[in-house]
């Protein structure tokens, strides 16, 4: 009744550490998009201008309140009839860039505001620019506190990739999906996929809280 | 908007002040915090203000520093207007860029200190040199160690400032204002939030700053004792107007008003 086949695992472990990659590859690559754009995101809700504060704003919101999964359809299939043409994976990378960099906007802005306003009004006594204040004093002292959000969000994202097997990028899932079909044996692959997952979300919640500690240190705070 | 058409576009002469209020107007929804303000401090003249809480005294520092928006009058630094500019021979409210040059000559000092705790002590001081003024990070570093030595805290400076004590931030906080070379300097109740055994290494270093530096100082302070001490001119404060001013020797000594007797009292009573 439990037909557990090593030699199975054996066969097919390496597509599925060439998926890992692949997995690996899109969740860093999502991420690296969330991460810079939620900056801006961030950014522009404080803009001076109440236009571009309030459609950010909206913005956001619309993405949080639907699901990535349309998200990542609207990109693929919809893309096309406005002549973006993007393959599965800029397509996935770009909707989980997009997606996350919401959710990333919102940490940021917790981060931004628990700069007390001594410091901001201690740059405006040094005669520095608003850019300056943000890039030399602001953010410096946002990042600290954000970072377990950051990371959250890291684990996050690297969990949602999976839903890119839908426009089939070769991912985990996906590959598993492919093994499981052509050998009729889904134990294993899914397994294994379950395994490999745990085996990197777990260490990363340590890891991040270590980098965060690490960050403190670094600045002195 | 206010009629501002009467006031000078520049004030110039010899004896023209650093600093001028005119009619200067701070209000918070009904609250009027600063009653049409007129108040000259002359180029290197050391001004105390005091008075009760809410009297204003902070907004007036504030508002010389732009932190704070004025809602009437005109504010001038050095004989040119700061918190206007002027536009086809008018006075109109400035815009940041004019802020921003104006506000170079203005350094200030706050309470809680407010330095950079990313920062060390030496790098706080050379921020704004070399961010804002565009100096070589060489000559920043020069002239912050420099200014360090005078306040007392060149063996500290490499150490951020959780590791320092209030005293020694806020010595840190002065030099890191005076490393911007400002003609004016503000200092708003700079030893409020200190222990009382170490407010004497944050006076001393004012102290040392009245006597061998020619900066144009305007300081709110609780310490009497300090104001009465090192001021040219004190001005008391009450309900957004100054009740009354003068030397601090006839001021402390033989207050003429009321209000002035009152407020002096109540604070030897509290020492």
């Amino acid at each position: 009744m439990f037909d557990w086949q090593w030699e199975f695992v054996w066969e097919i472990l390496p597509r599925l550490v060439q998926a890992t990659g692949n997995t690996l590859i899109a969740a860093g690559a999502g991420y690296a998009i969330a991460l810079v754009l939620g900056l801006v995101l961030a950014l522009a809700q404080r803009s001076p201008s109440r236009v571009l504060t309030f459609l950010v704003r909206e913005f956001v919101e619309f993405i949080r309140s639907t699901p990535l999964l349309l998200q990542i359809f609207f990109v693929f299939y919809v893309g096309p009839q406005f002549g973006i043409r993007l393959s599965p994976w800029m397509s996935g990378m770009i909707a989980i860039g997009l997606h996350y960099s919401c959710y990333l906007s919102e940490v940021y802005r917790g981060g931004i505001e628990s700069v007390p306003r001594g410091q901001w009004e201690a740059a405006t006594a040094l005669n520095m620019s608003t850019m300056q204040t943000y890039r030399r004093i602001v953010i410096p002292q946002a990042i600290p506190p954000a970072l377990a959000g950051l990371g959250n969000y890291l684990v996050g994202i690297f969990k949602d990739t999976p839903m890119l097997s839908v426009i089939g990028v070769a991912e985990l899932i996906h590959t598993a999906n492919a093994i499981g079909s052509e050998n009729y044996r889904f134990l294993e692959p899914y397994t294994m996929v379950g395994l490999i997952f745990l085996a990197i979300s777990l260490p990363s919640a340590g890891l991040i809280r270590g980098f965060e500690g690490y960050v403190r240190r670094k600045l002195g705070m | 908007m206010e009629d501002i058409s009467g006031y000078p576009l520049e004030i110039s002469g010899a004896d023209a002040p650093m600093v001028s209020f005119r009619k200067v107007r701070k209000v918070y929804g009904p609250l009027v915090v600063l009653d049409d303000l007129d108040l000259d401090v002359a180029a290197g003249e050391m001004v105390s203000i005091i008075g009760p809480s809410g009297s204003g005294k902070t907004t007036v520092l504030r508002m010389l520093m732009t932190l704070e928006q004025i809602d009437g009058g005109v504010i001038y630094v050095d004989g040119s207007p700061l918190t206007h500019m002027a536009k086809n021979d008018k006075l109109v409210p400035a815009s940041q860029r004019h802020l921003r040059e104006r506000r170079a000559d203005i350094g200030m000092c706050f309470q809680h200190f407010n330095l950079f705790p990313h920062m060390t002590a030496l790098e706080n001081c050379m921020e704004g040199p070399v961010q804002v003024l565009g100096i070589s990070r060489k000559e920043a570093r020069e002239r912050s160690e420099e200014l360090l030595e005078l306040v007392g805290m060149i063996e500290k400076k490499d150490q951020h400032p959780s590791r320092l004590s209030g005293g020694q931030q806020q010595r840190v906080a002065i030099a890191r204002a005076l490393a911007m070379r400002p003609k004016v300097m503000l200092f708003d109740e700079v030893t409020s939030a200190l222990d009382p055994e170490v407010i004497g290494e944050v006076t001393n270093v004012i102290r040392k700053l009245v006597s061998e530096h020619n900066l144009t100082m305007l300081m709110v302070t609780h310490q009497m004792g300090f104001a009465r001490d090192i001021s040219d001119r004190v001005c008391f404060f009450y309900d957004g107007k100054i009740e009354e001013q003068g030397l601090p020797a006839e001021l402390f000594g033989n207050p003429q008003k009321a209000r002035t007797q009152q407020f002096l009292s109540a604070v030897k009573e509290a020492v």
